[in-house]
This record gives structure tokens, C-alpha cells and sequence, in this order.
């Protein structure tokens, strides 16, 4: 078949080839919907400019979220389906950070610097269940996340909170969304954001995920890092080379839901409230689905799938809202698409565990 | 038994081939009716190879089948699937039982030959829907059971029964197939104690009275010897000898069995050594899987390579998985005088001991990986090699684990494309290499090695033996391999352990007498 005197031209079509298949079907698919989409809202009238800005504050505000499904997939717990305990625990550290009348960047470090060991304790305590689960982490995590949001809705009445920015007006508790408005809504986004062709880039919120990416690079090339992977990629491997792969799980669980926390902060902070009660049911399903777009697996994943993923996912969700709204009266149409592509690509990751290179 | 009388199976010139290896190489084998016929051979000699041929099992099919010829009884048989081996009256007591546990003997002996009795909703929607018949069911029940003096309730369930019983139900399964004509035993004693074995072989006696003919496959030579009328002894899927039971002898077996099939393999340079022990065992137990070792005394040389060989299921792997703490195990293990505490791969590691898994892709390997961090990984862990530090943090350092990469993949001949390539893309052998690689890097005074040769071709397989030797040689170290092939033992070994029963059987030198390995081996040494 391979032919010596192959025109240059054919060979790069090979390379392209083996390139968009490496690339994979599921993220072809997806950019081409993408695509498709900003073409339809340009000839629907709505501005570009306007779409590409939403992405990136969208970009800004997921990154961190997704990126906290990385660690648990790498450790070998699979996906983080537990995320609604990491979401849970930045919560408490934001409506701690209201009670303690705190403002701006003093307000949004002290959130995640309460929330942290509070997800430090969970993470261990999810980690450790985990380790009893073994083999059926993602369907235990699951409701493992739903029992946690229901159990926190009572915990959220009963929680001694009662800044009047957050107490319902009558009885008792915290209201089911706290807006940020003069507390720490925007820190981030705002923060050194300028604006190029229209654009608005929200520089703050994608340098501190960035950074938080570069941190959980590095640290997955550190000695515990290597450990941690090994007993992730292969327990009979790690457990050879001396490794403690349940405490190694129960680490990476941890990061995990750290990073939840930290995550949460940062969405609030760009979304400008805090939503809570049942609000944090369905975002671990958001964050599975980003990651498996971007290229990750079940076992498998890289910073930049976190990257790639979370924006392809929420870049489709941003045009489709105004691009349902302007064809159709259906008003929840960018609703039912976002649950077709998330729930579509974690059954389509799911159908492919073991199948898959 | 009349020469006249025809014969249940003729087997003619039998060969099969996988990919390019050959395994079996021209089989020759008939049994007459009522007949005890054994076939012994070591692991590997392809027993299980020709008895899935003649149950024509779709590992055969599917790779290409196979050359030669089966008749039963007198008529040529083309047999394509084990349904066309059930019709011909051919029937298997298997090694694992398969039973139903929660289902009653009787139902467990009549799966899927069920009697049946019309009904209403039968007549209608056809015989699917047909009642059981339990009472004639259990009926034949009890007359099979009857057959083997199995004195248990016939409606009782399998679950909870002695292990011996599920054989015999088993075996009731069989018998009760009106058309039984042969009736194949693999291993059928290898999960039984010795007063079930007796009863199983009084049982085996009786069936063939009866006119059955029976397929003996066992590497226990004293129940070969109490059963059989005749033996036909394999080795490298090679037919060595049909003897009668009359003209043979334990010893003559054995020897026949174990054979010499080293051709020109590596030799050891035999020199003296020191007699200091690396390594002192005493009592060691390992809870391994179908490999454990029951109390094991072995004392390792300084500076030797010490063979351990014994049949599979006898606890030659445990020994060094039990050693490393991959595996939980009691006893007492002094390396180089020292007290080595036992379930601990880390300290184990840290005192300078090292492992190849027998299971070299899921222990040995991080598959994905690049060969590159596979070699460093666990030096990383264990040493803190190839680190650069800041502080409490620590990052690989990447050129350090490119240099010694390339420098390795130089010295032991690994042929990859280059240090990133994921190690799942090597062949086996290099696999082994890399595997190899990683343990050296921990520089490890005594290194273990299981299986070193299992799954990899005949020129790679001396390139690991050599490889092995050499380090020895050069660098003084002392290893430990374990092994099911005894050729390769005696070609590389200063001295090899014999494992039987979960113990050492004893200790022989490579050029020691065949039969003396085979009775080992056998667990039949000094027996008699």
C-alpha cells in the first residue's frame, strides 16, 4: 500500500489523517457543532464578539471545576462524580466568608482558605468510602453527591448563619441563592480584563485557572505525583513498587475535592451569586462531561483536555442559548441541549471504557 | 480385552499450530472400550491442546484447526464444537466444577437435558413452554448417583458441598448421558484430598468396568500407576513413549515425562561458591491464590542462581511473591544475616531486593507509559532517584531519566523506537527487557525472577537467560529464578529447589538424573 513516490500533497492528507483520528470522533463532532453554530449566530445577527467573550468568562469560570475531575481520574478513582461535596465545601467557605462581613479579594481568599481544610476532611473522609467501593467509585460517588446536596439543604436551614445578606426574611436559614454583589462577585473577572476587537478578556479569572492548572501539572511530576499516577494506571504496578495505592487514591481524592472548592469560588465569583440547596446536584455531570470532550478517558487524562474540554463544552451552551432562542419559541432549548451533550458524551465515555486506545 | 475389539478413539498423526509454533506434533492414541488410559506430561507438553481439539473447542477453529485424524468408534468423526463431542458420547469432568450452586443435585445433573411432560400452555405455544418432569428427573438422578455409591440425597443443593461430592456430581452429569462412551478427567485429583482421590479412583475403576472408556489426564504418577491400563506420555507436544501399565515403572516415567530438551542453550560457568547464604527461609507461608507455599525452608547462596522449578498450582510462585509482600505471608526471612520484615514491598525493596513478576504486563509494567518512566518509576519511589528537590517539593528530572533511558536501552539491547514509546507497543521479550531495566536501576543485591521466559520466542528467550547469567557474572548478584520450564533451569541454574505441595522437595544439582526431577516433581519422590 505505501507508496514511496507518494505525492507530498497525498502525504500530508495521510498525516491529517492519522492527526484528526488521534483527535478522536467524539471532538471532531463536537467542534463541528460548535462551528456550525457560531456560523448560524453570525447569520442570525448576533454579534460574535459578544459569544467569543461569553466563552471565555464561561472558559474562566468552569476551568478549575473540570480540572478537579483530573486528579481522581489519574489516582484511579475514575470520574469525580463526588463533586458536589468539593462544590459543598466552598459554598460553606463563601457564606463563612459573608458571615465574617468580609470584601473583595480579602473576601474571596478567605473563602477558599476556610473552605480548604473543611474539603481536606471530606476528600479524605469520600476518599477512604472509596476505597471500600472499589470498582464501582462512579456510581457510589454519584449518590454519594446527591445524599450530600440533600443533607446539606437541611444543613443550610439549620447552619448558624444569619448575616442579613443571606437569612431569609422570615424563619429560619440562608436563602437558596446569596448574591455576591460588594463581596467578591468579579474579583477575578475583573481583574486586569481589557477588551481587543470587541472582545472581552477576563484576564484575572483565566490566569488564577491557569495557575491552579500549572500547580496540579507540577505536582503530577513530583515524586507523589509519579505515585500517585502509577497506583492510578496500574494498582498491581504501584503496589510492586512499594506504593500505598489506597492512601494514593485518598490523596487524589482529595485534590479532587479541593479543587471543587476552589472551582466553586471561582464560578461564583464570576456568576455573582452563590447558589445553594439543589443547585450543586447535576454540576458534577458538567465537569465529567468537559473533561471527556476534551480527550480524557475513564483512565486517562492531561491538563489540556481539561482545557479544550471545558471550552468546546461551554462554548456551546453560550451560542446555543441566543441561537435557540431567535429559531425556536421553545425557551428551554439551550436547557435540553446542554443535557443531550452531557449526558451524550459521558454515555458515549462510558460505552467506550476498555474499547477505547 | 481382545485386540480384535474396536477401538472408542483413535487419535492419527495429530498436529496443531499456533501462530507458526508448532505444539502438538503428530499424537498418535487409541482406546478400546473399558479402557483406563493416562496421558502424563508437564505443563506445556499440550495435553490441554489435544483434549480441546477433540472436544472441539473454538480456540482450535478459530486459529486454524488442526492436521490429522479422530475416529470414534470406527467412524471417522469431524468434530467442529464441544455440542458435536456431547453427540458422539464424549463427556468431560471438568477441573473447575460447573455447577450451580444454588440448584439441587438433580437439577445440576439434568441441566439442559431435561425430561419434559406436556402441558395446556405447551400444546399451544410449542415445547419451550414444557412442565419438568422432576420425579423421572430425579429419578435418573439417583441411578447415576446410585452408580458412583454416592449414598446423598439427590434433591439436596450443591451449595455448601464438600468438594469432592461436586466431582462426583459432576462425573453423575456425565454417566447419565445415555450415550456416554468416553469419558475425559482433567487433573480430576488436584483439588481433592487423599481419601476423596482413593474414592475417585475406585470410582474410575468402576466405570470402566461398566464399558466406559476414560481419558486420564493427571501429573500425579502413582494414581497414573493405580488406574491406568495404559499410559501415553507427552513432552514439547511430542508423543515420547505408549507404555502398558505392566511394563513400566514410576521412575521410568518420570524420566520419559521431564526428558532433556536443551539443545544448545546458554551454560552457566559452574565455579565454586562461597558458602555464605543471601538469603535464609524458614517456615514460609504464602497466601497466594492457587500458588501457595505451606512452609517453605530454603537457603539461597551468595552470589549463585538459584533455580526453583515444580508443576504449576505447587507454590513455586508464592515463594517470591510471599518474599516481596505482594502476597500476605508469615515465617522468617533473613537476607545477608538481617531479619527481613515480611509484607513490606517497600522495605523489601529498600534492602536491596528486587522482583520480575511472572505477570509482567499487570504487575511489571505501567503499559502505557513510556519506556523511559517505566525504567525510572520505581527507583523515583523507592530511592528518590532522578529528583530534583526544592524544599519539601520534588520534580522528576527529566534529563536524568532521558540519560540513563538511552544508556539502558543501549546496554540490554531494548528495541524500541526511542524512550517515549509506550511500553504496550514492545514484544514481549523487550517487554521483559524493560522490566529488567527497572529492576537494576535499584541496584538490588538479590534479584527474583519469575517466569522470565513465559510469552516470549525461543531468540529472545536466550537473550533474557544470557542477559541473567551476565549479571551474575559481572556484577556478583545473586537471583532466584522460578520457572515451569526445567530445561531453561537446568540450562542457567547452579542449583534448583523442586517445589511440591507447598513445599521444597528437595534440592538437586542441573545435571542430576531426569527421573529424579520427574518424581520430584511429582511429589513421588522417596515415596515408595
Amino acid at each position: 500500500m505505501e507508496n514511496a513516490n507518494a505525492t507530498p500533497f497525498a502525504r500530508a492528507l495521510r498525516g491529517i489523517g492519522a492527526g484528526l483520528r488521534s483527535f478522536g470522533a467524539p471532538r471532531i463532532i463536537i467542534i463541528v457543532f460548535l462551528v456550525s453554530l457560531w456560523i448560524t449566530s453570525t447569520l442570525l445577527k448576533i454579534p460574535f464578539p459578544a459569544v467569543l467573550s461569553d466563552s471565555l468568562v464561561r472558559l474562566g469560570m468552569n476551568a478549575v471545576l473540570t480540572l478537579a475531575m483530573l486528579p481522581s481520574i489519574l489516582s484511579g478513582t475514575s470520574l469525580y462524580f463526588g463533586l458536589p461535596l468539593g462544590i459543598i465545601c466552598g459554598l460553606l467557605g463563601g457564606v463563612m466568608s459573608i458571615e465574617l462581613d468580609l470584601r473583595g479579594f480579602e473576601a474571596f481568599f478567605g473563602a477558599v482558605a476556610m473552605s480548604l481544610p473543611l474539603a481536606v476532611l471530606v476528600g479524605w473522609g469520600y476518599g477512604w468510602l472509596l476505597n471500600r467501593v472499589k470498582g464501582s467509585e462512579m456510581t457510589v460517588g454519584t449518590y454519594i453527591g446527591f445524599g450530600f446536596v440533600s443533607l446539606m439543604s437541611f444543613g443550610w436551614v439549620t447552619l448558624p448563619f444569619h448575616h442579613p445578606e443571606m437569612a431569609w426574611a422570615i424563619g429560619k436559614g440562608i436563602r437558596v441563592t446569596i448574591s455576591l454583589e460588594g463581596r467578591f462577585s468579579g474579583v477575578l473577572n475583573n481583574l486586569w480584563s481589557f477588551d481587543i476587537l470587541g472582545v472581552r478578556v477576563p484576564t484575572g479569572a483565566l490566569a488564577f485557572s491557569a495557575l491552579c492548572c500549572l500547580l496540579v501539572w507540577l505536582f503530577f511530576r513530583s515524586r507523589s505525583g509519579l505515585a500517585m499516577k502509577s497506583a492510578g494506571m496500574s494498582p498491581k504496578f504501584a503496589e510492586a513498587s512499594g506504593i500505598n495505592v489506597n492512601r494514593m487514591r485518598i490523596r487524589g481524592t482529595i485534590l479532587s475535592t479541593v479543587l471543587g472548592a476552589v472551582g466553586i469560588l471561582v464560578y461564583s465569583q464570576g456568576f455573582g451569586f452563590l447558589q445553594l440547596y439543589q443547585a450543586p446536584m447535576y454540576m458534577g455531570f458538567i465537569a465529567a462531561a468537559s473533561i471527556l470532550i476534551g480527550g480524557a478517558t475513564l483512565k486517562t487524562g492531561r491538563i489540556s483536555h481539561v482545557i479544550i474540554g471545558t471550552f468546546l463544552f461551554h462554548s456551546i451552551l453560550v451560542v446555543a442559548l441566543p441561537v435557540a432562542n431567535t429559531v425556536s419559541q421553545l425557551g428551554s432549548l439551550a436547557e435540553i441541549s446542554r443535557s443531550v451533550v452531557s449526558n451524550g458524551i459521558i454515555l458515549y465515555a462510558l460505552a467506550q471504557k476498555g474499547g477505547a486506545e | 480385552m481382545s485386540q480384535t475389539e474396536e477401538f472408542v478413539l483413535r487419535m492419527k498423526g495429530i498436529s496443531k499450530e499456533y501462530y507458526g509454533t508448532k505444539v502438538l506434533k503428530g499424537i498418535d492414541l487409541e482406546i478400546r472400550p473399558g479402557e483406563v488410559h493416562g496421558i502424563v506430561g508437564e505443563n506445556g507438553a499440550g495435553k490441554s491442546t489435544l483434549m480441546n481439539i477433540l472436544f472441539g473447542m473454538t480456540v482450535i477453529h478459530s486459529t486454524g484447526g488442526y492436521q490429522g485424524e479422530i475416529e470414534i468408534a470406527g467412524a471417522k468423526a469431524d468434530i467442529k464444537s464441544p455440542f458435536d463431542a456431547m453427540k458422539l458420547g464424549i463427556g468431560m469432568v471438568h477441573q473447575e466444577f460447573m455447577l450451580i450452586p444454588g440448584y439441587t443435585i438433580t437439577e445440576n445433573i439434568k441441566l439442559n437435558r431435561e425430561t419434559t411432560k406436556d402441558n395446556p400452555v405447551s400444546r399451544v405455544f410449542g415445547p419451550k413452554l414444557k412442565t419438568l418432569d422432576m420425579a423421572s428427573m430425579g429419578r435418573d438422578a439417583r441411578k447415576a448417583l446410585d452408580h458412583l455409591e454416592m449414598g446423598i440425597d439427590e434433591w439436596a443443593r450443591v451449595a455448601g458441598l464438600p468438594v469432592g461430592h461436586m466431582q462426583f456430581i459432576e462425573i453423575a452429569r456425565e454417566i447419565d448421558k445415555s450415550n456416554i462412551k468416553l469419558l475425559v478427567f482433567d487433573e480430576p485429583t488436584a483439588v481433592l484430598a487423599e481419601s476423596e482421590a482413593d474414592n475417585l479412583l475406585a470410582a474410575v475403576r468402576k466405570l470402566s468396568a461398566s464399558g466406559i472408556a476414560i481419558l486420564f489426564i493427571t501429573h500425579r504418577l502413582h494414581e497414573i500407576m493405580a488406574v491406568c491400563d495404559g499410559i501415553t506420555v507427552l513432552r514439547d507436544g511430542s508423543l515420547v513413549a505408549h507404555k502398558r501399565r505392566e511394563e513400566t515403572t514410576i521412575e521410568e516415567l518420570a524420566r520419559l515425562m521431564v526428558g532433556r530438551s536443551i539443545g544448545d542453550m546458554i551454560r552457566n560457568p559452574a565455579k565454586s561458591l562461597p558458602d555464605r547464604n543471601a538469603l535464609e527461609i524458614r517456615n514460609l507461608r504464602v497466601q497466594m491464590p492457587g500458588e501457595a507455599a505451606k512452609g517453605v525452608d530454603l537457603d539461597v547462596k551468595d552470589g549463585e542462581i538459584l533455580g526453583i522449578g515444580g508443576l504449576a498450582g505447587q507454590g513455586k510462585i508464592g515463594i517470591a511473591n510471599g518474599i516481596l509482600g505482594l502476597y500476605p505471608a508469615e515465617g522468617e526471612v533473613r537476607f545477608h544475616g538481617e531479619p527481613l520484615p515480611l509484607n513490606s514491598t517497600r522495605e523489601a525493596l529498600k534492602r536491596g531486593l528486587a522482583f520480575l513478576s511472572e505477570d509482567r504486563r499487570g504487575v511489571g509494567l505501567l503499559l502505557d507509559m513510556s519506556v523511559e518512566m517505566n525504567i525510572a518509576a520505581t527507583a523515583v519511589e523507592i530511592q528518590g532517584k532522578f529528583l530534583r528537590r526544592f524544599g519539601p517539593f520534588s520534580q522528576i528530572d527529566g534529563k536524568a531519566v532521558r540519560a540513563h533511558a538511552l544508556e539502558t536501552i543501549k546496554a540490554l539491547d531494548i528495541r524500541c523506537t526511542g524512550p517515549l514509546q509506550p511500553v504496550r507497543r514492545l514484544s514481549g521479550g523487550n517487554q521483559q527487557k524493560v522490566c529488567i531495566a527497572k529492576a537494576l536501576v535499584l541496584g538490588p543485591r538479590l534479584l527474583f525472577v519469575s517466569e522470565p521466559t513465559r510469552g516470549i520466542d525461543i531468540g529472545a528467550k536466550r537473550l533474557v537467560l544470557e542477559t541473567l547469567v551476565d549479571l551474575k557474572e559481572r556484577l556478583g548478584m545473586t537471583i532466584v529464578i522460578t520457572s515451569s520450564e526445567l530445561a531453561e533451569l537446568r540450562s542457567v541454574c547452579d542449583r534448583i529447589a523442586i517445589v511440591h505441595d507447598g513445599r521444597i522437595a528437595g534440592i538437586l544439582n542441573p545435571d542430576d538424573d531426569d527421573a529424579e526431577f520427574g518424581l520430584m516433581m511429582a511429589g513421588d519422590y522417596g515415596k515408595r
